[in-house]
């Protein structure tokens, strides 16, 4: 009758750091968010072949549901205070992958129109190089950023009136 | 040859002080005219001639010349199939050129594009403010003297290794 319960009435311990970035980790949902060709190798890595979907990373298109953007492309000064809105729309905790070489450096674009890497305005967790990367560079870079996350110190405690945030040791 | 051309010959009978040069290569006429005359070309070839749609208003950046810039109107004739190129030249000093909203409404924007990035301006266009680049941009960055990566920035010297 009624759910099956695997784990009977056992109590399992761990700590907050555990359950929270397990939790973080396991539920990334990226903001819909691309700007040029490496927006196409991200809608391929979301789809059937490659799958986001099995690491709980599920495109959400609105900022305010958002935990990670993936800034997917060229970053024009023209775009870039619209990604700066939509950065500041996205609720905390969150995590920013600059993806292929324009978002990280500016790449080809050395010229008077692009943005020299989205760091110069957002602060990035993690870099992806390619031009554009492929979805299994995509894929290695978004698990990147899961160890990351599995690795924090306390950001949920220290939200909560719980003690300070600790950096993790590189 | 352009001299056989049905429109050079009309445009030859009627702006013979406006026009400074007939052209055909690989069969592109291309027909170059004074810039206070062009709106009359434009519209002598729209309304009589039957080049009635406006393909693209652009311009080039001849830097070190004289005149410097050149305004270009590439004109198509639906009914006729049949293409023509026209040629302003616009110098530095008096940067400007009249619009041909007044004949085409598609010209608007592309007025727009070519003064946001060159600089030239438009008279008597509806709406002169920048197209592409933000508003508070300063500096026209199809020009040829623009540095190419920024006012802003360092340029770039080419590898020091």
């Amino acid at each position: 009758m009624g759910v099956n319960q695997p784990l009977g009435d056992n109590i399992i311990t761990t700590s907050l750091d555990s359950l929270v970035n397990w939790a973080r980790k396991s539920s990334i949902w990226p903001m819909t968010f691309g700007l040029a060709c490496c927006a196409i190798e991200m809608m391929a890595t979301g789809a059937a072949k490659h799958d986001l979907d099995r690491f709980g990373i599920i495109f959400r298109a609105s900022p305010r549901q958002s935990d990670c953007i993936i800034i997917a492309g060229t970053v024009t000064k023209k775009m870039l205070p619209v990604i700066q809105t939509v950065y500041e729309q996205m609720p905390e905790p969150k995590w920013v992958v600059a993806m292929g070489a324009c978002a990280c450096s500016g790449g080809i674009f050395d010229t008077y129109s692009v943005v020299q890497g989205i760091d110069e305005a957002l602060p990035v967790d993690v870099y992806i190089p390619g031009c554009p990367p492929r979805p299994e560079a995509l894929l290695f870079g978004l698990m990147k950023l899961q160890d990351k996350i599995a690795n924090e110190k306390n950001t949920f405690g220290s939200s909560i009136g719980l003690g300070d945030r600790l950096e993790p040791a590189a | 040859m352009a001299e056989n051309n049905r429109a050079v010959v009309k445009l030859k009978e009627r702006f013979a002080d406006a026009l400074l040069e007939t052209k055909e290569f690989r069969g592109e006429v291309t027909v170059t005219v004074k810039k206070e005359k062009v709106l009359e070309v434009l519209k002598c070839l729209k309304e009589d001639l039957k080049y009635d749609f406006l393909v693209d208003v652009t311009a080039v950046d001849y830097l070190g010349q004289e005149p410097r810039f050149m305004v270009v109107y590439q004109l198509t004739s639906i009914p006729n199939k049949d293409k023509i190129r026209v040629k302003a030249p616009v110098t530095e000093e008096d940067c400007f050129i009249d619009s041909a909203t007044a004949l085409w409404n598609s010209a608007d924007w592309l007025e727009r594009e070519v003064y946001d990035l060159m600089g030239i301006k438009f008279v008597n266009h509806p709406n002169l403010v920048r197209i592409l680049m933000t508003d508070d941009w300063v500096g026209h960055p199809l020009r040829k003297d623009y540095p190419v990566q920024g006012p802003d920035r360092e340029p770039y010297k080419g590898r020091l290794s």
